[in-house]
This record gives structure tokens, sequence and C-alpha cells, in this order.
């Protein structure tokens, strides 16, 4: 059990690097403040859940692996509200999502 | 591997470089405060390399979280537009030029200073005066009793951190969110449990491991400073309760200066705390600094002095 657990660890660690390397690009490379959201919210929850597996997996005792998963709810939690509450600020203060492609404006 | 930590190292090394020459000198604001920001992390992270946990702790929840929210929350009260440019007129150019190379050369002295330090250090003697101290982990030992005297010049420091933010003029509102959204203070109240239970744990956590009230204080203050920007701590602007709070920022200073004083009157030393009440005496000193650290890093957010 244990033994299968350390084995996919690595595995799960990777895939999270991977997801976050994705939210980084999406950060970096996409136009306005709603899609950019979107790439960091989705990309970083689910590459920091994957992480928080994989961590827990190493996880000395089962106490330890419960509390780094805490770490991924209290996460979620808090990004997905203040995800939120950017958007709609943007969106009061009259920031248009993007619908055509054209310019870059900066 | 170990070529691969090695650079790793270097990597952070320089990354902290870079970071900390954006935050000073980026000519946007907005993309200073972010560099400095993640100057915090990266230098949490150097900390974690050094095996300074406590310090890793204290350096991300305050230099990063409470300093980075409230560099943000003054840049949105800033007005838009050109930022002002560093200008010397020519009278003021030798001054600023000395003051430069005094601070050179300070720095150089003090690189030779730390160069010429005992190797490895004092964690053999700390470790020897460890039974002494009332605690088993040797940081919160040094912290908060070996070498007291420090912490509570740096509280005395944070205070008058305070009383200069107050120093500014009355305090301003918080900002309403621009939407009626109920997110905000949803997530105050779904959090709020959390945020006096994590602290209670690094207070608990400090007698044998990397904890104490600093970063205690952080997470507590952290949590308040959620709250007054929900607009949901409003005893804290009421003249009525303002003794209350000038007494609570002050307790954590006051109980440690009544602690060396103290120790002065029953073993002659100043801040010499007996070895049969250390333990007693650090967990109350500790408990009074977390609720001061907490209100000190609350009382910056009001922008001004309370109640005024």
């Amino acid at each position: 059990m244990t033994e299968g657990l350390a084995l996919i660890a690595p595995w799960l660690i990777a895939a999270g690097v991977l997801f976050f390397m994705a939210g980084a690009l999406g950060l970096w490379r996409f136009p306005d403040v709603y899609s950019r959201l979107h790439a960091l919210t989705k990309a970083d929850n689910l590459g920091l859940g994957l992480l928080c597996l994989g961590l827990a997996c190493q996880a000395a005792s089962v106490s330890a692996a419960l509390k780094i998963l805490l770490v991924w709810g209290l996460v979620l939690v808090a990004s997905s509200i203040g995800a939120t509450l950017m958007a709609s600020t943007a969106l009061a203060r009259g920031l248009r999502p993007r619908t055509r492609r054209g310019s870059r404006d900066s | 591997m170990s070529t691969f930590i090695i650079g790793f190292d270097l990597l952070l090394g320089a990354g902290l470089l870079w970071l900390a020459w954006q935050a000073l000198f980026h000519p946007k604001p907005f993309a200073a405060v972010v560099h400095f920001m993640a100057f915090g992390l990266v230098m949490a992270l150097v900390w974690v390399r050094l095996e300074a946990l406590d310090i890793a702790l204290a350096e991300a929840a305050i230099g990063t979280g409470v300093t980075g929210a409230l560099l943000l929350a003054a840049l949105g009260r800033l007005p838009n537009g050109a930022t002002p440019r560093l200008a010397l007129r020519p009278w003021q150019r030798p001054p600023v030029a000395l003051a430069l190379g005094v601070v050179l050369l300070l720095g150089l002295w003090l690189a030779w200073v730390a160069w010429q330090l005992p190797r490895p250090g004092l964690s053999a003697e700390v470790t020897a005066a460890l039974p002494e101290s009332g605690v088993r982990h040797p940081v919160t030992a040094v912290l908060l009793n070996l070498r007291a005297l420090d912490t509570m010049l740096e509280l005395a420091v944070m205070l008058g951190a305070v009383w200069l933010v107050w120093s500014l003029g009355p305090e301003l509102r918080p900002y309403a969110p621009a939407t009626a959204l109920p997110g905000l203070p949803a997530l105050t109240r779904l959090l709020h449990p959390l945020f006096l239970m994590v602290p209670a744990y690094l207070l608990w956590r400090g007698s044998h491991a990397p904890g104490g009230a600093f970063p205690a204080g952080a997470v507590l203050g952290a949590g308040g400073v959620l709250l007054l920007l929900a607009d949901a701590v409003p005893w804290m602007q009421r003249p009525d309760r303002q003794p209350l709070l000038r007494l609570l920022l002050s307790t954590g200073l006051v109980l440690f200066l009544g602690l060396a004083l103290g120790g002065l009157l029953l073993t002659g030393t100043f801040f010499a705390i007996p070895v049969a009440i250390a333990a007693l005496a650090i967990l109350v000193v500790e408990v009074a600094a977390a609720l001061s650290i907490a209100l000190m890093l609350m009382a910056c957010y009001l922008y001004g002095e309370p109640g005024r």
C-alpha cells in the first residue's frame, strides 16, 4: 500500500507542475482579466490539488497527509471567492470581456 | 544531486536579487508591488533552504501577505497618472552621494563583521542553555528568553510604525466592494474559526517546534485585516473604544517590559527570567505579543488615527 503510494506520488507531482505551467502560460499570454482569471483558477487549483495529493502520498503519517489536503481545500475556497470578487469588480468598473480578435491593448 | 541543489540555491539567490532590483526601480508602481510580493515569497523559500522555518513563516505571512496587501491597498488610493520621477536639484547631489557612500561603507563593514563571526555559530551554547529557558524549541528560547531584548525592541518598532501611520491624519473608510456580492463577508465568516484556531495552534507549537508569537500574530492579523476590509470591525473606529484599542496595542510591549523589570527585581539582572516561572512567563508574553502584533497589523490598515 505505502510502496504503491510512493510510486504514484512523483507522477502526481509532475502532473501538478504541468498544470501550474499551463496556468502561468495562460496568465502571461491571455489578453484580458477574465481569461487570465480562468487560466489561473482552473489550472492552479487542479495543479495544486495534484501537488497536494502527491505530497500527501509521501507524507509520514495520516494526520500530516490530511493537513496537506486541508491546505488544498482552503486555497480552493479562498481562490474561488477571490476570483469571483475580482471578476465582478472588473465588470462593475466597466471592463468588457473580449469577444473578438483584435490588437492587444496593454 | 548536490550540483542540482547548488544550482537551485544559485537560482534562488539570483532571482532574489533581480526581484529586489525590480521592486525598487520598476517605473510602474503596480509592477513594483507585485515584484515586492514575489520577492517575499522567494525570500521565504530562501529561509526554508537555510533551515529557518520560523523566519520563513513570518516572512511569508507578514512580508508578503500583510505588507503586500497593504501596499496594494495604498496603490488603489493613489491618483492615476504619471509617476513622479526622482529628480535631484544640483545642491542636493553632494549630500545624497555622501549618504550613499556612507551606506555602502556601512554595508561593507557589516559584511566584514559577519564574515568574522565565529562558525558554526552559537547553536551549541543555545542547546546548553535550553533546559534553563522554559521551552524546548531553540528559536523560541532565543527569541523570548536568551535574546528577549531584541524581540521587545521589534515590538517597539512595530508600535512605532503604527504611530507613524496614525500620525498621517484621521482614518480613511475602507473601500466598499464595487458590487454588493456576499462573497467577501461569507469568506470572512467561513474562515474565521480557522483564523482563530491556526494562531492558537502556532502559539502552542512554539514551545517545541517552529511557530510562536510572530507567525501566530501574523495569521490572526491577516484574519483581522480581512474583517477590516469587509468593514466588520466597527469597534476599532468608535471613539469610546480608543483607550481599549491603545491598551491592547501596547499590551505585548508592556508585558515584555514588565517581565524584564520583574527579572531585574527577582534576580538582579535585566531580563533574567527565573527558571521556575520561565515556561509560564513565556506563554503569557507570547499570547499578549501575538494579540498585539495582530492588532498592530490591523491598525496599519486604518490608514490613520481612528476616532478622530
